[in-house]
């Protein structure tokens, strides 16, 4: 027979500091485990929607960064005349030809300048990120000093207001619109006229070149046109797949940092609630007896504490659970190791997540009170009735 | 006979008191590694020296200057030495086998770094091989490398294959010099750009300037600045300290979260604690009005449960404190190829004293009132 759910709800209730501070020592586990877990959530749901699956990114090969990378102006007019290219009703290519640079920019409130992406391109180029849009003023016009600037540039540095200037490249730069990058990497940029930026800081060839395939099968036609050109030097890449080699080394290192941590952490947690259990079986032994002696079976009483357990791990699961949502009215801007830019993202809160988070809690309350529980399991009658 | 009693006490339920150890134990060896962790990033400017200038493009560091700067800031008066740094960024074997390589000017930048120590013999031999390299004590000690062998890099930012023998190894001259870099010959990285890519031929990366007075760096770095004034590539000196604290505070939200958590693994073993020493205090009620019935004042009953608190928690500290040690000397083996100098502060085992200190000293705060207020009737009624 089993006992009760209201009994060992209620043991909880009854010992209510003791409860407290053990379900509080478990929520700041599973806070900092998921805060971590929805932290590179976000870096990929971020990195992910930078990229469309429709799009290629040609880079010299070799190279990991579009910052690295440079294509020069004939090898990205033959990507242009290659047939798996899309066209447009005018028959223009579906091909931008950008450059992308770092320049340094103080954050607001700082002085110390931090690694922004400045990328020049065209109204073409613009096109071919569906996902950006223009929410305040109007996009840069051809051949003016011009920049407009993504959501967290414009909120995140200095100057870098709708009608500031910003000066860089030894130019000063209107900013003329913000956009919204729908949470995607450029958020984090600066865009402006590809001629404009490549005289201001003196590229003659372009970084990368971004093409729109005309559906997705073309793309093994174009990689080996491409690699089988001898004038083409060029890495090709779907997108998609280009943005997440971007965010490997961050995310990994986010999670192997964050894991640990929660590892370490949770040990003490295992401890609170093992002491928490122990406590209870030495403070109950009389009530076991008296469960035992009324016919509960052994199996019951293992079950009953474990429950116990399980449940206090997971009243601490859900408050931290909760405490951790709340960070997803918050972003994050660190330097993406790999692409040597700052990078803003979000906490990212999925169902999986939170499934992951209560399994945790859960083990943790399997773990430490399985101990106490096989203690109180293993009570004689005679004895404990004794004790009590 | 307070002490007696505490240790007693303490001893009445071992496997709470040793729980509770272990628990405090493993908090404080994970507060010492995340404060290590913390130090680990500001390794490069605490290493650096205040008569040492960096000069880098004003735009950002991946743009790069013409070679002839280097005269004009060597005419600065004022200026010392100065030695060209570019960025190599070369893959050995494999991506994640990430080490600093820079191509320098020989044997310049090492007078201007005298903590590198090498056997004269040694740069001797590099001044005599233009494929030659030169690596820290660390590095060598990670990929098992000796005078002679090869390393073979394979080039991102200058494209190609390119290989290198060891020429010297250098030490430290304290453990807060960092070790785990590659050097070689500027001149050779430049004279083959110049056949494979002529256009960014004769480019420095960053300038290293030393200076006569270290007082005068702000004024100095003020001076080189104008030299370059509205030129096609203007620039940005600042301190060598000044330079790395920029890259700190490219990740600073990574650190400033590293930190909180570090704080947050005291908050839970306080939790632990507080819960440890309020069930000793329940448990315990009707002793404590026993003790008061017998004439023992308030104070001393609070002074048990604070007293055991503290014992609990400065064996589980001191513990720890010792095990911090082991444990990030471990951690080095494996991490050490992400944090160049990676070691325990002083400031740490301070720190990580005061948080057991106050640990021990909140956990038994609510206990110790509610024990020391009890009344002696309701103590001795008290069912646990």
């Amino acid at each position: 027979m089993k006992i009760p759910f209201s009994y060992i709800a209620r043991n909880l209730w009854t010992r209510r500091l003791t409860t407290l501070l053990t379900a509080g020592g478990m929520a700041l586990v599973v806070f900092v485990f998921s805060a971590v877990l929805m932290l590179d959530a976000g870096l990929k749901k971020t990195l992910v929607g930078t990229g469309s699956f429709d799009n290629v990114i040609l880079l010299r090969q070799g190279v990991q960064t579009e910052i690295q990378s440079s294509v020069s102006r004939e090898q990205a007019a033959l990507v242009e005349t290659n047939p798996a290219v899309a066209r447009n009703s005018k028959g223009e290519a579906q091909v931008s030809k950008e450059i992308v640079v770092l320049i340094g920019a103080p954050k607001k409130g700082d002085t110390k300048p931090q690694n922004v992406v400045v990328r020049g391109l065209t109204e073409l180029g613009a096109g071919l990120r569906p996902q950006v849009k223009l929410i305040e003023g109007r996009w840069f016009a051809p051949g003016a000093s011009e920049i407009v600037v993504g959501k967290s540039v414009n909120s995140g540095f200095e100057n870098m207001e709708l009608g500031q200037t910003a000066r860089f490249a030894g130019r000063d730069w209107r900013v003329v619109g913000v956009f919204d990058g729908g949470s995607s990497g450029f958020d984090s940029e600066a865009w402006g006229d590809v001629e404009q930026i490549g005289q201001a800081f003196r590229r003659f060839g372009y970084s990368s070149v971004i093409a729109r395939l005309v559906d997705r099968n073309h793309f093994d036609r174009l990689k080996s046109d491409i690699e089988a050109d001898i004038r083409l030097k060029l890495d090709v890449k779907v997108e998609p797949l280009f943005y997440e080699e971007q965010s490997k080394a961050l995310s990994t290192f986010l999670s192997i940092l964050g894991l640990a941590l929660s590892f370490i952490f949770s040990i003490g947690a295992i401890i609170g609630a093992a002491i928490t259990m122990y406590a209870a079986v030495a403070n109950r032994t009389g009530e076991i007896g008296t469960l035992r002696a009324l016919g509960f079976r052994r199996s019951s009483i293992l079950v009953a504490f474990l429950g116990e357990s399980i449940l206090l791990a997971l009243v601490g699961g859900v408050v931290g659970l909760a405490v951790a949502s709340v960070l997803q009215l918050f972003t994050v801007s660190t330097l993406n190791f790999t692409s040597f830019s700052q990078l803003s993202f979000g906490f990212h809160l999925t169902p999986m997540i939170v499934l992951q988070t209560l399994v945790f809690a859960a083990v943790m309350g399997i773990v430490g009170g399985f101990l106490p529980s096989v203690r109180a399991a293993r009570m004689e009658i005679v004895d404990s009735l004794r004790a009590g | 006979m307070i002490f007696q009693l505490i240790i007693k006490n303490i001893f009445r339920a071992r496997l709470r008191s040793l729980l509770t150890v272990i628990g405090l134990v493993v908090a404080v060896v994970a507060f010492g590694l995340l404060r290590t962790v913390v130090d680990a990033w500001y390794a490069g400017s605490e290493a650096s020296a205040p008569n040492r200038l960096i000069t880098r493009n004003a735009i950002s560091l991946t743009f790069t200057m013409p070679t002839y700067y280097k005269d004009r800031i060597r005419a600065v008066d004022g200026v010392t030495q100065i030695s060209t740094s570019n960025w190599f960024g070369g893959i050995y074997q494999e991506p994640k086998n990430f080490f600093p390589q820079f191509a320098v000017t020989l044997p310049t930048h090492f007078q201007l770094y005298p903590e590198y120590i090498m056997p004269p013999e040694q740069m001797d031999a590099m001044m005599k091989d233009r494929t030659g390299c030169l690596i820290g004590r660390a590095l060598a000690d990670q990929y098992n490398l000796k005078i002679g062998d090869t390393i073979p890099l394979q080039g991102t930012i200058y494209p190609g294959n390119w290989e290198f023998t060891v020429r010297g190894i250098y030490d430290g001259r304290d453990e807060g010099t960092v070790t785990r870099q590659f050097f070689f010959h500027w001149d050779y990285l430049n004279e083959r750009v110049k056949i494979s890519q002529p256009r960014f031929a004769d480019r420095a990366g960053v300038f290293v300037v030393s200076i006569k007075d270290p007082q005068s760096a702000a004024d100095m770095s003020q001076k080189i600045d104008a030299e370059f004034k509205n030129s096609t590539a203007e620039t940005l000196t600042e301190t060598e300290k000044a330079f790395q604290l920029g890259f700190v505070a490219q990740s600073e939200a990574i650190v400033a979260a590293i930190r909180v958590v570090s704080f947050v693994v005291i908050l839970i073993i306080l939790a632990v604690v507080a819960n440890t020493m309020a069930m000793t205090a329940r448990e315990r009620t009707s002793e404590y009005a026993t003790l008061k019935a017998l004439g023992f004042g308030p104070t001393f009953v609070a002074s048990l449960i604070v007293g055991e608190s503290l014992t609990l928690t400065l064996l589980g500290g001191l513990l720890g404190i010792g095990l911090t040690f082991p444990v990030i000397s471990g951690f080095k083996g494996t991490i050490g190829a992400i944090f160049p100098v990676f070691r325990v502060s002083q400031e740490t085992l301070v720190y990580q004293f005061f948080a057991v200190l106050t640990v021990g000293l909140l956990a038994a705060i609510v206990p110790a009132i509610r024990s020391a207020r009890i009344k002696i009737v309701d103590g001795l009624r008290h069912v646990a």
